[in-house]
């Protein structure tokens, strides 16, 4: 089978079950005039892994905190069809955020700061204690519970700001170049780990990364962007069955998806 | 020639009991950490050393004890008139700790009021500044006309003098949290109360306690130089008037010993501020951390 065939481009028209995000004709343009997102259409998939890949300056991030709800887009709708709303209609799906830093509370244990999600829902302290403890041990972190950030290496910060995000269970996990700032062997690791947590526990992923490589290797589908005003350019099935280990990182398949997905990639950023 | 073939050590990243950090304790000597010691023991030889001078000087050349009394001169008075002397200083310490405690409660409540509501912010905080900027020497003759109560006057005086870095260090603090902590905190739709909580008010610890220390000499001072002005005498009256009294009656000795006792009382509360704010940040702020290199 050729990469190509296997990296194919999406059509969209086969009927599917509803989506957990529908975003329709979304644009951002920032108070200084910048179009940082210019007309997207994407559906996501409960229980997806898909990447946001792109150069700097191509709104992936921007998408991202639209999602969360953390920016209201300029023009268009994000919908939520199958979430929660509350009394005024608004969509309130219980999701976790991962920053490009680890934005953890100095001041606060690892406990104390993976419990944060629950105690702003007010669950009682020893539930949160529990489930939190949990997600520590998930993320491999266990025995860790009462160090403080400051404590841990970079890579260990980032456990615990993943543990906080999946702590509540949500429905979605955003991620915002998570790994960015670390060395490869840890971010290797990570991805590792990232993907056994979402092979686990069923979440949708959605991943922002500028690197090809973490992209295939991590997602199902990579959305590939452009820059100026920030657009979908692509939108590619990664046809490779999960779970995936260094064997396919090391495999003549991924090396074909990377080459395919840089194309595409290129292509984005030559306009 | 580097051999390639050597085992390649693979850096932890957290999921190994072994990454841990190790803190070793640093060896004491008589409860003092070793690297503190040259600290602690520099400034005293420094000190014995000016106080020998001093004595010695004021014997070579002969230098009347009104015009300057040698150290041990001073610390016989400080002896024999430790009765009147420790009267005095125990109303200084009362009005500079009310003084403290009421810039504390004040200041921290305004600035969370401040960080509110904008509005209040706006129209209140010039005069925060207005109040710090007038010289308490020049407005406690006011303050003491209206108030009437002479210790009442003395504590709003020492008040305002001592109030305002900690309204404009917590105002500082409650505004610099993380702002992708915000976000946090705005996606699990957090309330205000929770954020104050949770986030403001522990991310505004560090500048509190920061302005706790200027605050705490300054609630001394600002007691002491309110007492000046005031110059009411009596029995019921703190180391400012000592000093005042001293010096009419020409007994210089007291009056030195009167100023040591607010120079003492001056460091004591800066240590004391200052083993405060270690208590609470020790664990995670950079500030109160120790490192290696």
């Amino acid at each position: 089978m050729s990469a190509a065939a296997a990296l194919s481009v999406s059509t969209g028209e086969a009927p599917k079950p509803r989506p957990l995000v529908s975003i329709r004709d979304v644009s951002k343009q920032f108070a200084n005039g910048t179009i940082a997102v210019r007309d997207v259409n994407l559906d996501l998939a409960r229980g997806e892994f898909v990447s946001l890949l792109g150069p700097s300056g191509c709104g992936k991030s921007t998408l991202l905190r639209m999602i969360s709800g953390l920016g209201e887009p300029s023009r268009g709708t994000i919908e939520w069809p199958t979430s929660p709303h509350d009394a005024e209609g608004h969509a309130s799906p219980d999701l976790g955020f991962v920053f490009q830093e680890p934005t953890l509370m100095p001041w606060a244990t690892a406990l104390k700061n993976v419990m944060l999600p629950l105690t702003l829902k007010g669950a009682s302290k020893r539930d949160a204690e529990d489930q939190a403890a949990t997600m520590l041990s998930l993320v491999g972190l266990k025995g860790f519970e009462t160090s403080y950030p400051r404590e841990l290496s970079g890579g260990m910060k980032m456990r615990v700001s993943i543990a906080r995000a999946l702590v509540t269970k949500p429905a979605i996990l955003l991620m915002d170049e998570p790994f960015a700032a670390l060395d490869e062997i840890t971010r290797h690791k990570l991805n590792d780990d990232l993907l056994k947590l979402w092979w686990e526990q069923r979440f949708t992923a959605v991943f922002v990364t500028h690197s090809v490589f973490e992209s295939v290797y991590l997602s199902q589908r990579i959305v590939v962007m452009a820059a100026r005003p920030g657009r979908v350019m692509a939108d590619l099935t990664v046809d490779a069955p999960h779970p995936r280990d260094d064997m396919f990182r090391t495999s003549a398949q991924y090396a074909d998806l990377c080459r395919v997905a840089s194309q595409n990639l290129k292509k984005a950023i030559a306009g | 020639m580097s051999d390639i073939t050597a085992p390649v050590h693979v850096p932890h990243d957290g999921t190994d009991s072994e990454a841990r950090p190790i803190f070793t304790e640093e060896r004491r000597i008589l409860g003092i950490a070793r690297s503190t010691w040259p600290g602690v023991l520099a400034p005293i030889v420094i000190g014995i050393f000016a106080l020998g001078f001093w004595e010695w000087i004021v014997h070579y050349r002969g230098i009347p004890h009104y015009v300057l009394p040698g150290p041990w001169l001073i610390a016989k008075t400080l002896v024999a008139d430790w009765g009147t002397l420790s009267g005095s200083l125990w109303i200084t310490l009362r009005i500079t700790f009310a003084a403290l405690i009421a810039a504390v409660t004040v200041g921290v409540a305004l600035a969370i009021i401040f960080t509110q509501s904008k509005w209040l912010e706006m129209s209140l905080f010039p005069y925060a500044v207005i109040l710090q900027v007038t010289p308490v020497v020049s407005i406690a003759p006011l303050i003491i006309i209206w108030v009437g109560d002479i210790n009442l006057s003395l504590l709003i005086c020492a008040w305002i003098v001592a109030f305002f870095p900690i309204l404009s260090n917590t105002i500082m603090g409650l505004n610099s949290a993380d702002h992708n902590l915000i976000n946090l905190f705005q996606l699990y739709k957090a309330n205000r109360w929770q954020a104050l909580r949770y986030l403001r008010l522990p991310a505004a610890l560090p500048y509190f306690l920061g302005g706790l220390k200027i605050s705490g000499g300054l609630a001394l001072i600002g007691a002491v130089v309110a007492e000046f002005v005031a110059g009411s005498g009596g029995n019921a009256s703190g180391l400012a008037y000592r000093i005042l009294e001293s010096g009419y009656q020409l007994r210089i000795p007291r009056m030195f010993a009167a100023l040591i006792m607010i120079s003492v009382t001056g460091i004591a509360i800066f240590l004391l501020t200052s083993w405060i704010s270690h208590i609470f940040l020790r664990k995670w702020h950079e500030s109160a951390i120790k490192r290696e290199n």
